[in-house]
């Protein structure tokens, strides 16, 4: 009998940020504070990509749905040269989510805005309302709200010049701005709010992607979880939180309530655990994770790749959501039971860290390190890190899983290139500290399971606790993803249940018509 | 290098002396272990943190090199690094690694 919670659907999401690279990264605004006339500043504009070359950037379309993880294999980098052969016929659409231009993402910050603070110059305001009245999953009533901005440019620039604003640009020019929301209290400044509100907007877009594309009536999502790395809160309680919730009211869950976890990278996963138990425990039935992005990493690696005459790659803020549900008998179950974790004492090094993550979870039920099909642990997308010096994250994680595999005795020293190209996968995640951790292959693990190509998922959360300055530890944990065996709970196998029949014959009916297209 | 690596390790120089410190590096990749080597030796090569143009020219070396192996009881080295050893270009890291201490 099984009670684990299924993964239902998921959706991906990118804006692009071209100016906020600019004006927001934090390796722009420190170089602006300590070498204002810096070559890198002078150069940068140049980098920057247009709306078209994000949008055809493969590892984007990979993100989005719109291509498979395997179109990256054996493809030699650099990768933001090259096209897909059917580029010409992909959009900005995908089966997981979708990519929207920056002045659209501005439009989406104003709509997000619940305290009058977004101010856009009013031509651009139209232009931008215009565009959201337009897309399906926006439209005329929740577009509505961004014809109150009626400012010209001139106040606009006063409230940047005078009142501590923190300025919107648009293709070079100053388009609005991003009032402080308090006088003295930093936590409620100009800088954090602008931040908070483009994290809100990013999460927001990821959810109405994830009601489109799994279907489910946004009444019927009872709590969700975020797991972005930004804090809101006041003076008083800096990280009080619950972007969750402000994100779920804009989308519309009206039914939900819900509240954040955090953990650095690694929080997606730990509100994928949390959010599995809580569906297991029958505390709630639909539970959706999900995250924005964050304007403070665009760029971030930008002084190596203008150095080396790459474009900007760090140019989109991210979003996420995952819709968590009761066993359906079909969707992957999510293996709560099978989980790592690396605790206080297991010690930083590398080898400690995997080690509790991969062989601690498996060994518990009798797994091999090679029982697990695939592997989803950092994903970031090799392109952008490796010119940055930071290597090819994904790939020093699958030597690491491998390494292991050769001290257990479950594969020869030999066979670890082997066991990379088997069992993981290239990076195409952008940079944005918990978007690329482990959860960006939720969607095609779900198809790949669903489709019978794999029957197990390890997804590996890790995260850089120090950062925060409060302990010197790492943290991650993993859990499994695994085929649903078509028992719920409460049903024994010898039951006749006609819900889990007709799953079956869903099931298979989905891998006929998959073989038949292969075909 | 991170900046406040960068101010870490420039009190503790100024606090121990340059003779009674050892950076001691753990990169998974020889670039960066000789960009952090270059940090703390000739100075920060990005000229973005508290090392841009100071010369410390502390000891350096990086976990992986054998003299450093050599130092470590073999159980604990078995059970902290050898799995990273196996993964690591170790011949690339003391490439780097030597390259940046015979500049100095």
């Amino acid at each position: 009998m099984s009670g684990y919670a299924v993964l239902k659907g998921t959706a991906y999401t990118l804006a692009a940020a071209q100016d906020m690279v600019l004006y927001n990264g934090t390796t722009q605004t420190t170089e602006r504070i300590v070498n204002p006339g810096s070559e890198y500043l002078t150069a940068l504009p140049k980098h920057l990509r247009s709306f078209e070359e994000i949008v055809s950037y493969i590892p984007n379309q990979v993100y989005i749905g719109n291509a498979s993880p395997d179109v990256l294999e054996g493809l030699a980098l650099p990768w933001h040269d090259k096209r897909l052969p059917n580029s010409d016929e992909l959009g900005t659409k995908g089966k997981f989510g979708e990519i929207i231009s920056q002045d659209m993402f501005i439009g989406l910050m104003a709509i997000s805005d619940a305290f009058d603070l977004v101010k856009l110059e009013r031509s651009f305001a139209e232009q931008v309302r215009e565009k959201l009245a337009k897309h399906e999953l926006i439209g005329e009533e929740k577009s509505a709200p961004i014809a109150k901005n009626q400012e010209s440019i001139e106040i606009i620039t006063e409230l940047v010049e005078k009142e501590h604003a923190e300025a919107i640009y648009f293709n070079g020019a100053l388009v609005g701005a991003v009032k402080r929301a308090h006088d003295v209290d930093i936590n409620l400044s100009a800088h954090v709010m602008l931040e908070n509100l483009a994290t809100k907007a990013s999460s927001v877009f990821s959810l109405l992607c994830l009601l489109r594309s799994t279907g489910i009536d946004p009444g019927d999502v009872d709590y969700v979880i975020d797991c972005c790395e930004e804090a809101c809160g006041d003076m008083n309680q800096r990280g009080g939180g619950n972007f969750a919730k402000a994100a779920a009211e804009i989308a519309g869950l009206h039914n939900a309530t819900g509240s954040d976890v955090r953990g650095f990278c690694a929080a997606p996963a730990h509100a994928i655990l949390s959010a599995a138990s809580l569906v297991k425990a029958g505390t709630f039935k639909n539970v959706v994770v999900t995250a924005g992005g964050c304007t403070a990493k665009l760029g971030m690696n930008g002084r190596d790749h203008v150095k080396k005459g790459l474009p900007i790659l760090e140019d989109v803020i991210s979003g996420f959501s995952v819709l968590i549900s009761e066993n359906d008998g079909v969707s992957p179950v999510i293996r709560n039971d099978i989980t790592g974790r690396h605790t206080v004492g297991t010690g930083s090094s590398p080898q400690a860290v995997i080690s509790s993550l991969v062989t601690n979870a498996l060994e518990s039920k009798g797994l091999k390190i090679t029982d697990i099909d695939k592997y989803s642990p950092e994903m970031q997308n090799p392109d952008i890190t490796k010119p940055a010096g930071a290597g090819d994250v994904p790939e020093s994680n699958y030597k690491m899983i491998a390494a292991l595999a050769v001290k257990k005795g479950e594969i020869e020293r030999t066979e670890i290139a082997d066991f990379v190209k088997k069992h993981g996968m290239q990076g195409w995640a952008p940079t944005q500290g918990h978007i690329p951790s482990g959860v960006p292959y939720l969607g095609f693990a779900k198809d790949d399971i669903m489709a019978g190509k794999i029957n197990k998922a390890m997804i590996i959360g890790k995260g850089s606790l120090f950062l925060g300055r409060m302990t010197n530890l790492f943290d991650g944990v993993s859990f499994v993803l695994e085929a649903n065996s078509g028992e719920t709970e409460g049903a024994k196998a010898s039951d006749f249940d006609e819900k889990k029949v007709k799953g079956l014959i869903a099931n298979a009916m989905k891998q006929l018509a998959d073989s038949i297209m292969k075909e | 290098m991170d900046l406040e690596n960068q101010k870490r390790v420039k009190e503790f120089a100024e606090q121990y002396g340059k003779d009674d410190v050892v950076v001691l590096i753990g990169a998974a990749e020889g670039e960066a272990a000789g960009l952090a080597a270059e940090t703390v030796t000739l100075g920060d090569p990005t000229y973005a943190g508290p090392l841009a143009g100071v010369s410390l020219g502390l000891s350096v070396y990086h976990i992986c090199e054998p003299g450093i192996k050599a130092e470590i009881d073999e159980t604990v080295y078995d059970e902290q690094i050898s799995m990273m050893e196996m993964v690591l270009d170790v011949d690339d890291i003391i490439a780097e690694m030597t390259a940046v201490r015979d500049q100095l």
